[in-house]
């Protein structure tokens, strides 16, 4: 590679899943499509790509962010959790079985997104109010199921986490 | 994860094949064969002050300050905006973070929305900010999206702006040769743009500590909750009997910048009332029509957002 562009490319480390990870990225890649192309991970979705969907949420040092608005060169040395990692850890296989009992997805596409915003409500209130769930969730567009389903379902997650009757 | 749980999600798990996927070469030479959306562009990222303002000076208008990039990246991710090089500050030390220091209350510029709600003296003595930072987009962009990266774009319907109008704030703006203040008033010139100097970086917003009694409000219209605002009100101000001391009341998606309403703030600091503060609105907005609507509607828009805050305020709300 000749030097003058090497200032388009950089080499990037980084933890996905537990994982280590080395590769060469393009500096204008953004995280989800380093995810989705070069790892190959693709339950992170991509939708508008301009920050409003949600669809391509996913968890860097432990908050959710969005992955259209992170270039993959920012998560260098990062801890990147997608929904892959997030499914078999068994971290949040509650809110996905209520996912599945309330009827919370169809398409799946928000799903993933869906997932990552409302573990990252329910760890840190564990008692939310459907209106706190609600505005939790309103970066996160679903276009199918609706948002009922899904707010019955976050809120039984997190009765069930407190305790008070989870099977609903 | 177990060797069986491997097994079972192994189409999941990452794919270890050294040898490029195809196009690969092509993406990584800036050629893309599939649909790459941002346009080509250099990145470095410092580790100091120093080399920021390197960069600055080696590059000029062709460099743009990469901060919490959540209006950046969505303009690059639409070819909206094509920099030549981008300067990634998130491992720049010192730039974040909120301190009180005497009577000013001091916030680096990449201290992100989610961190700037909790950090203590913005609890004790800053609630504007604590009110507004809810309405800026949703939860994952405000863990990464910066006050100061806000406060540069200048988008003139965004939340912080506005706020640092209301809250009489100073903008700290570092280069080479030092630091130079100057007041939220004069610092936003119009649509995205600013008073910021290409060898210039936006490093810390400083805010007074607002007197006793100070008391804040805030509210936006938006279509859909986290959109930017239709029109919103930052306020701030210190009730006194009927009237109001230090009045501010900073509109934004009211023009081309964040506007105070000098007009209306000083009808009712003398206690004249919402109504007749809705009445002299007229004077202190010109908003253009948008997307959003006309300029009628605008000016409507604002009329009720008056009443709710400062009605609001005075019912210490």
């Amino acid at each position: 590679m000749d030097g003058a562009s090497m200032d388009r490319v950089r080499d990037v480390t980084l933890w996905v899943n537990g994982e280590r990870v080395s590769r060469r990225v393009a500096v204008r890649t953004h995280l989800v499509d380093f995810l989705r192309v070069e790892l190959e991970l693709t339950g992170s979705h991509l939708g508008c790509e301009q920050g409003v969907c949600g669809a391509c949420t996913v968890r860097v040092d432990g908050v959710a962010v969005r992955g259209c608005l992170m270039l993959a060169v920012q998560a260098d040395g990062a801890r990147v959790e997608t929904i892959e990692g997030l499914s078999d850890s068994g971290a949040i296989a509650d809110l996905q079985a209520a996912f599945h009992a309330r009827n919370a997805l169809q398409c799946g596409y928000c799903t993933p997104g869906m997932l990552v915003s409302a573990a990252e409500l329910l760890a840190a209130n564990p008692a939310p109010t459907r209106d706190e769930i609600r505005a939790h969730i309103s970066g996160n567009y679903c276009r199918c199921t609706g948002y009922h389903a899904i707010v019955d379902a976050i809120e039984t997650t997190a009765a069930a986490r407190r305790g008070e009757g989870g099977a609903a | 994860m177990t060797g069986g749980d491997r097994q079972v999600f192994n189409n999941r798990t990452i794919n270890k094949n050294a040898a490029p996927l195809n196009g690969d070469r092509a993406r990584i030479q800036g050629e893309d064969t599939r649909k790459v959306k941002a346009p080509d562009f250099a990145y470095e990222r410092p580790e100091s002050l120093d080399q920021v303002f390197d960069l600055l000076e080696r590059h000029g208008d062709e460099a743009r300050i990469l901060a919490g990039g959540q209006s950046l990246l969505a303009t690059l991710n639409m070819r909206l905006s094509s920099p030549g090089l981008l300067v990634d500050i998130g491992r720049v030390p010192g730039l974040a973070g909120v301190a009180r220091a005497g009577q000013t209350i001091r916030i680096g510029a990449m201290t992100r929305h989610c961190d700037l709600a909790a950090a203590p003296p913005v609890q004790a003595h800053l609630p504007l900010l604590a009110r507004a930072v809810p309405h800026i987009a949703h939860p994952a962009i405000r863990n990464r999206g910066t006050i100061g990266g806000s406060v540069a774009l200048a988008d003139p319907a965004a939340e912080l702006p506005a706020c640092c109008l209301a809250m009489g704030a100073t903008m700290v703006l570092a280069s080479r040769g030092g630091e130079r203040r100057v007041a939220a008033a004069d610092f936003f010139q119009g649509l995205f743009r600013t008073v910021l100097e290409p060898h210039e970086l936006l490093a810390a917003i400083e805010v007074p500590v607002p007197p006793a009694g100070s008391v804040a409000g805030f509210d936006e219209l938006a279509r859909r909750h986290g959109d930017y605002a239709i029109v919103g009100l930052a306020a701030q101000g210190v009730p006194a009997g009927a009237g109001w001391q230090g009045l501010a009341l900073a509109f934004f998606g009211a023009d081309d910048r964040p506007v105070l309403a000098t007009a209306a703030a000083a009808v009712l600091a003398e206690g004249g009332g919402i109504a007749a503060a809705q009445a002299a609105l007229d004077r202190d907005l010109d908003p253009p029509g948008d997307l959003n609507g006309d300029p009628a509607t605008k000016r409507h828009l604002a009329r009720v957002l008056l009443g709710r805050v400062v009605g609001a305020m005075a019912e210490g709300r």
